[in-house]
């Protein structure tokens, strides 16, 4: 193996061990390796930025090729810029305003179509099918939508009917919120497992 | 016995993880390769790409980091090992900035069971674009002009892959590797609502859940939901990697996570309980 990739496992496996030893509880080599990313993250962050943004949507065709209406874009860019003093700062408002307003309107347009109209479609189902397991489902699915909603339902209070159906939308809430946890315990889990294929791989060899 | 469960309930977290820490690397050291079944989802996207026919394009965007790389990437390796062994021309492309690197990687890894595939012809890399949402609405009206060039400088024009490829009309399918922001959810909303492209989805275990009513909508022709989604690809194309082996480790924490929850909440209860009955009795 090349000495510089050594070094660079011996390094990744110090920097993993500093991580680690905050579980024992906070301690100087976590804060070292801690800022050290930190660090690295803002730096690489800043080149990377540099070089996929400005450079070829901005200062290459604007110097090379001449094309001096992106001046407006640049100028609002630094506008941007324009928070760090309190009397200027209103003119930071301009290019946000923009921002804001386009991302707004790419967005309204997918979350109207692909979130609210087709999971609208998608939930319209026959409680009766051919197959009784479908059935099931459709009706588990048709009243768990509808106890939610009750559940969201702020305007009346939750007595009687619309109490009960509320107490039912918690039922399918909990449930849905222990799957997340459950989901989201396996991806913690995949995470250390990934730092020990490192260790126990890259590091010690003790497994492939 | 009620200082035992007294104990229980303050039980010190630095105890739990060294179970922990035994629980993922025990398993890795000693496998014992458990079985574990295949979910409709990821069986939906592997039919999916079987059913292409060989030479269409699939355009997949590798969304993701090193930080969620133990899930992901086993399963970008996967697809696109599965991609080239269907003669299916792989259009690789981030809107993550460190995805290139960790494509190029899987491509490299991928290749060494396809030495013959040529970069330009079989497979490319149009690489990173900055612009999230607005990079895959400019992509429905113009590929090309999208990414004018690829991550090797190529004009994209000129190379043999691209030819007849300008909108998403001219791709087959649409997979994504999705490690959050900007990833499955803006491809649904942005791209597979507008122009009704086939929608493939890889992504990290904690936003699954989210993206399962895609799938059940019809949104999603397929959803492979972290580790263990990848494991289940590696599976089905019969190449074991470090998804499948780690499935070992992963089982054997969730049984650890779970007996600490049913210790906690035996020793919880029964405390208060205890309590109780002592307050009643005095």
């Amino acid at each position: 193996m090349p000495f510089w990739d050594t070094v660079g496992i011996w390094l990744g496996a110090f920097l993993t061990l500093c991580i680690f030893s905050f579980l024992y509880k906070d301690n100087p080599f976590y804060k070292l390796a801690e800022h050290v990313f930190v660090g690295i993250s803002a730096g690489y962050w800043a080149t990377l930025e540099y070089h996929n943004v400005f450079r070829p949507n901005l200062w290459d065709p604007l110097t090379k090729d001449g094309r001096l209406l992106l001046l407006i874009p640049f100028a609002f860019g630094i506008l941007l810029f324009s928070r760090f003093t309190n009397r200027f700062g209103w003119l930071s408002r301009w290019p946000m305003a923009l921002i804001i307003g386009i991302y707004a309107g790419i967005t309204i347009v997918g979350y109207g179509s692909g979130d609210l109209i087709l999971q609208i479609h998608a939930n319209l189902l026959p409680l009766w099918t051919d197959h009784w397991l479908t059935s099931v489902n459709n009706i588990l699915l048709t009243v768990g939508v509808i106890t939610g909603l009750i559940y969201f339902f702020f305007s009346k209070e939750h007595k009687g009917a619309l109490g009960t159906g509320a107490k039912v939308g918690i039922w399918f809430l909990m449930i849905s919120f222990g799957a997340s946890f459950g989901y989201t315990v396996m991806s913690r889990m995949s995470l250390l497992i990934g730092r020990m294929y490192f260790l126990l791989g890259n590091w010690l060899h003790i497994i492939e | 016995m009620r200082e035992l469960l007294e104990k229980l309930e303050r039980l010190d977290r630095r105890i739990i993880f060294i179970f922990i820490g035994l629980s993922v690397a025990i398993p890795l050291i000693l496998p014992v390769n458990l079985d574990f079944s295949v979910t409709a989802p990821v069986k939906s996207l592997y039919d999916t790409i079987e059913s292409l026919p060989p030479g269409s394009k699939v355009l997949v965007s590798c969304d993701y980091d090193p930080g969620s790389m133990p899930e992901l990437y086993p399963m970008n390796v996967a697809v696109f090992h599965h991609l080239l062994s269907r003669n299916l021309k792989i259009i690789s492309m981030q809107l993550w900035a460190t995805g290139t690197l960790l494509a190029d990687r899987a491509m490299a890894e991928t290749l060494k069971d396809f030495p013959d595939k040529k970069y330009g012809v079989d497979w490319v890399n149009l690489g990173f674009k900055e612009g999230r949402e607005v990079v895959m609405v400019s992509m429905g009206t113009n590929i090309p002009k999208t990414f004018p060039t690829d991550s090797r400088g190529n004009k994209v024009e000129d190379l043999p892959i691209m030819q007849g490829v300008k909108t998403f009309d001219d791709i087959a399918l649409l997979m994504n590797v999705s490690g959050g922001l900007p990833g499955t959810k803006e491809w649904v909303l942005q791209v597979q609502s507008r122009y009704h492209v086939k929608l493939g989805s890889g992504c990290t275990a904690v936003s699954a859940p989210e993206f399962y009513p895609y799938v059940q909508s019809g949104q999603l022709v397929g959803l492979l939901g972290g580790m263990k989604g990848a494991a289940e690809y590696e599976k089905l194309i019969h190449r074991p990697g470090t998804a499948q082996r780690g499935m070992d480790a992963q089982s054997v924490s969730h049984v650890v996570v779970f007996v600490f929850i049913l210790i906690g909440n035996v020793a919880f209860f029964s405390v208060k309980g205890l309590k109780k009955r002592l307050k009643a009795s005095r």
